[in-house]
């Protein structure tokens, strides 16, 4: 079956052209640039703030890329003196802290931002302009934490930050304070994303995609987002006593003072412990979309992938005092977190073997993509084995801040979060752009990565349970770590040489294109979900008409079938059932100013936190400025006619026996409900 | 396949055809759709502060503490829950539950379009927020003169934090009543799906007190 008339695209009844849209609304009018760096500035397209994410936390990846090489420089031979102790401390944090919250979670924004609008069928994010604002909340938190850089050092606490090492005692830099206001601001930042992507998942999935048709990236990223909703708010709570501590003079976690520095530990954890699944569930759910397309087979068992995502998620809460073996939190609490930590190896095994059986049987294509993804199941596999060697208290109590550790969440982080990005870059890069990176120049990006990668993180290991403790700026000759101390300080400069070859490769490639536009089509990798059914790169208004879905990976079925022997057959060709991405008038959301005010606002408060008030009210009149402009602003121009009917009075969605796979939405069906295309209760 | 089913399925996000919302799979507007995920996140952030007064609400008030500014000790020995008034709170919050009555007929009114019933019940369930806040500055003032300020000792910070934080979200709460009720008087005043929505975040702040107001003053 072909997409429903994709030749007469349909005219909306609010059509006006999406980048024309300007009304003086007292004395401010739209942002109407349609193109220039205004546009991208004021934008509120899903794609260009994807885009702007991904740009982002590649610069940051290089901050932080750069800050590991001070400290392998710093470790390569004993004795080093190229770093002193204090400004080890710093670099380490810092580097800690720009990897994680600047670098693998917003990748994975960008990857969600962009993708998951497409994935479902949808024209934008459910609240386009919060959508603005995340990012720019975002950016602006992070462009604040490294301006500390400048102001008098950076954080110097190690990322999770532990007390009493946070107070002012300890560290009366105002490098911590830049922690406390910058995560607060980034925290934010998500909290507003994580909303608005859980909202677009359940609210507007295209007609007939239920919840067991949704891509399993789709379903990774939304597994992440409540991840993140609950998360946040924990380390929020942590953050802000921290900072009433440091500025204001409680003592929340100071032992001296009646405080308990363990309660910094249990915040954090149980925010950081999900929020390691935060940063590796998407790379999962790019490798689950990977590894089919290049197997040229469905992904091996799709209800046991959701199902142990969703699992990964909740067990994800029961998991966090396993980074608080060492603390004395006594035997019973140390057996139940040792427990549930082996158990929840479980749905990630799954995982695995899912993959695993996805490949099996296939016609494997070696693409850069692919050898990313296929490296991720083993490199993530190597670390999920070190890190069920973690559920055991006895050795953990061994391995504990050591570099065994180190070594572990690298091969997740890395290995698993980056690794899988990477893949996704590659993957998902004609989408966005229009044309492909180069494959010979993405091989050896791929190999200098992999060998570097294991170079740098695998003598970590040796070096671990040799007893080499993390953290510390400098050893000695005689302790016996100086030959794999090398080692690992040659690997990190293979990533950072694999790096370059990766952006040089953008720039070959661009270059190329450039010059010889050649049209890569629609499907450039003859893929199976929705965002491959619309030309690359994607046009401003995703869909020509939303697609109506009958099955799991749609787009694939609309091009293959089976005979008689169940033999792979293609029925039709693709340039017949993709979108020509040529629709006229689509209405979409319009750009505004609002969010950039808004989000500009915060950086300020927090300076003014940390210096001088004066600075904190000219952030509370920005903040102000930017909500009453929002408000006062229509999310849509206002010069269309609605066509408002009564008020909701929600009769329409009683929704009777629906399952969670509930039947698909026929033809007519449709037309007797009249509006609403799938009603089905939002299982969450 | 008719137009009318073209017309239902490609509807575009923000067109409005859809009972004032566009159609959602669930039927339920984004906008209130997220105002609930959004309570179900801050039902976690009063969840780490309900608990770090928890941990602290009995802690010895020997333990004497830093000023803010000098290196001065100024703690204070006296825990804060030797200085509870509940017969005043108690007042303070059905004031507050009263104002989750008020608000539910500021939504009928809206749901009815009835403008200055609107405003009246907006109005009335601002003004009693106001009374709540102001309820509570009187509180903490008394408590500071009778010398337990926030940096006093662990339980009184924990204290001020986790009904600080309340506080501030009633206040925030104040000032969208009070901008919805502005609202109303423009040409396209809010729906009554928005006034809602602005009712969900009141009831969720009511709800939380009941809460905070069971932990500080009801659990020995």
């Amino acid at each position: 079956m072909a997409l429903i008339n994709p030749r007469n695209p349909l005219e909306l009844t609010s059509g006006e052209a999406p980048s024309v849209t300007t009304r003086p609304l007292g004395v401010f009018g739209r942002p109407k640039a349609p193109t220039g760096w205004r546009n991208w500035l004021f934008t509120v397209d899903h794609k260009k703030i994807g885009i702007m994410y991904g740009v982002a936390s590649l610069v940051f990846f290089a901050i932080g890329g750069s800050e590991a090489l001070l400290i392998r420089a710093q470790l390569a031979r004993p004795g080093q003196k190229l770093l002193s102790a204090d400004l080890y401390n710093q670099v380490f944090t810092m580097h800690g802290v720009t990897m994680i919250f600047l670098v693998v979670m917003p990748m994975g924004a960008a990857f969600a931002n962009y993708l998951l609008p497409l994935q479902i069928g949808a024209r934008d994010v459910a609240f386009p302009r919060l959508n603005a604002f995340s990012f720019w909340c975002w950016l602006g938190g992070a462009i604040f934490f490294n301006t500390s850089w400048l102001l008098g050092g950076g954080a110097d606490g190690g990322w999770f930050n532990y007390a009493p090492n946070n107070g002012i005692q300890f560290s009366p830099s105002h490098g911590i304070d830049f922690y406390t206001l910058g995560l607060l601001i980034t925290g934010i930042a998500s909290l507003v994303s994580s909303v608005n992507l859980i909202v677009t998942v359940i609210n507007l999935r295209a007609p007939g995609m239920s919840w067991f048709k949704l891509p399993v990236l789709t379903w990774m990223m939304l597994v992440t987002q409540f991840l993140l909703l609950f998360a946040l708010p924990v380390i929020t709570v942590a953050l802000f006593l921290l900072m009433f501590d440091r500025l204001f003079g409680s003592a929340f976690f100071s032992a001296a003072f009646g405080g308990d520095p363990l309660l910094w530990q249990h915040l954090f954890w149980i925010f950081g412990h999900p929020d390691v699944y935060i940063m590796v569930l998407p790379a999962f759910g790019i490798v689950s979309e990977v590894i089919p397309t290049f197997s040229r087979k469905p992904i091996f068992g799709y209800p046991f992938m959701v199902f142990s995502g969703i699992a990964i998620g909740f067990m994800g809460w029961g998991v966090w005092a396993h980074h608080m073996f060492a603390s004395g939190i006594g035997p019973m609490s140390v057996t139940v977190f040792s427990l549930s930590t082996m158990f929840i190896a479980v749905p990630t095994g799954v995982k695995i073997l899912n993959w695993l059986a996805t490949m099996w049987g296939g016609r494997l294509k070696f693409t850069v993509a692919m050898n990313f993804s296929i490296s991720l199941v083993a490199m993530f596999t190597i670390g999920g084995l070190s890190g069920v060697s973690h559920a055991f208290a006895p050795a953990d109590t061994q391995q504990t801040d050591t570099y065994y550790i180190v070594a572990h969440f690298h091969y997740v982080l890395f290995g698993g979060a980056i690794l899988g990005f990477m893949s996704g870059f590659y993957f998902w890069w004609p989408k966005v752009f229009g044309y492909k990176l180069s494959e010979k120049l993405g091989q050896w990006n791929f190999w200098l990565m992999l060998i570097g990668f294991n170079l740098t993180f695998g003598p970590m290991h040796i070096l671990g349970l040799q007893g080499m403790s993390r953290r510390i700026f400098t050893y000695s000759a005689n302790q016996g770590f100086s030959l794999w101390n090398m080692v690992a300080t040659i690997g990190a400069f293979t990533l950072a040489v694999s790096l370059m070859v990766f952006f040089v490769n953008m720039v070959i490639s661009h270059r190329k294109y450039k010059k010889n536009p050649v049209d890569c089509g629609p499907d450039p990798w003859d893929a199976r979900s929705l965002e491959w059914s619309i030309p690359c790169p994607t046009p401003e208004h995703n869909f020509d008409v939303v697609p109506v879905i009958t099955e799991l990976d749609d787009f694939w079925h609309r091009k293959y079938g089976h005979d008689e022997d169940g033999r792979l057959v293609r029925i039709a060709e693709t340039v017949d059932v993709a979108q020509k991405g040529d629709a006229q008038n689509v209405h979409l959301p319009s750009p505004s100013y609002w969010p950039l005010v808004l989000a500009s606002g915060m950086p300020f408060v927090a300076y003014g936190l940390i210096f001088t008030l004066w600075w904190a009210l000219l952030g509370g009149v920005l903040m102000i400025a930017g909500i009453f402009g929002w408000i006062m602003e229509p999310s849509t121009d206002p010069e269309i006619d609605h066509g408002h009917g009564g008020d909701h009075d929600g009769g329409d969605h009683d929704g009777g026996d629906h399952g969670i796979d509930g039947p698909v939405v026929s033809a007519a069906g449709l037309e007797s409900a009249g509006v609403s295309p799938e009603e089905e209760p939002a299982h969450v | 396949m008719s137009d009318t089913v073209l017309a239902a399925v490609t509807t575009a996000p923000q067109d409005m055809s859809h009972g004032g919302h566009p159609p959602t799979n669930t039927g339920i507007s984004n906008e209130k759709l997220g105002m609930w995920v959004f309570l179900g996140s801050e039902c976690l952030m009063f969840g780490g502060l309900i608990s770090t007064y928890l941990l602290y609400k009995n802690r010895p008030g020997a333990i004497q503490m830093r000023d803010a500014l000098t290196t001065a000790r100024v703690g204070s020995k006296v825990r804060i829950s030797d200085l509870f008034d509940i017969k005043f709170t108690s007042v303070s919050s059905f004031i507050l539950l009263a104002s989750s009555l008020t608000m539910v007929f500021a939504v009928t009114s809206a749901s009815r379009k009835d403008l200055s019933k609107t405003r009246l019940w907006l109005g009335t369930t601002a003004t009693l927020g106001a009374l709540f806040v102001g309820g509570q500055v009187y509180e903490f003032t008394t408590f500071v003169k009778e010398g337990l300020g926030f940096t006093s000792n662990v339980s009184t910070s924990a204290f001020y934090a986790m009904t600080g934080f309340h506080g501030v979200h009633v206040t925030v709460g104040i000032l969208i009543l009070l901008s919805t009720m502005a609202l109303t008087f423009r040409p396209k005043p809010p729906t009554g799906e928005q006034v809602e929505i602005v009712g969900l975040y009141w009831h969720f702040v009511d709800v939380v007190w009941i809460v905070i107001f069971t932990v500080i003053y009801l659990i020995k």
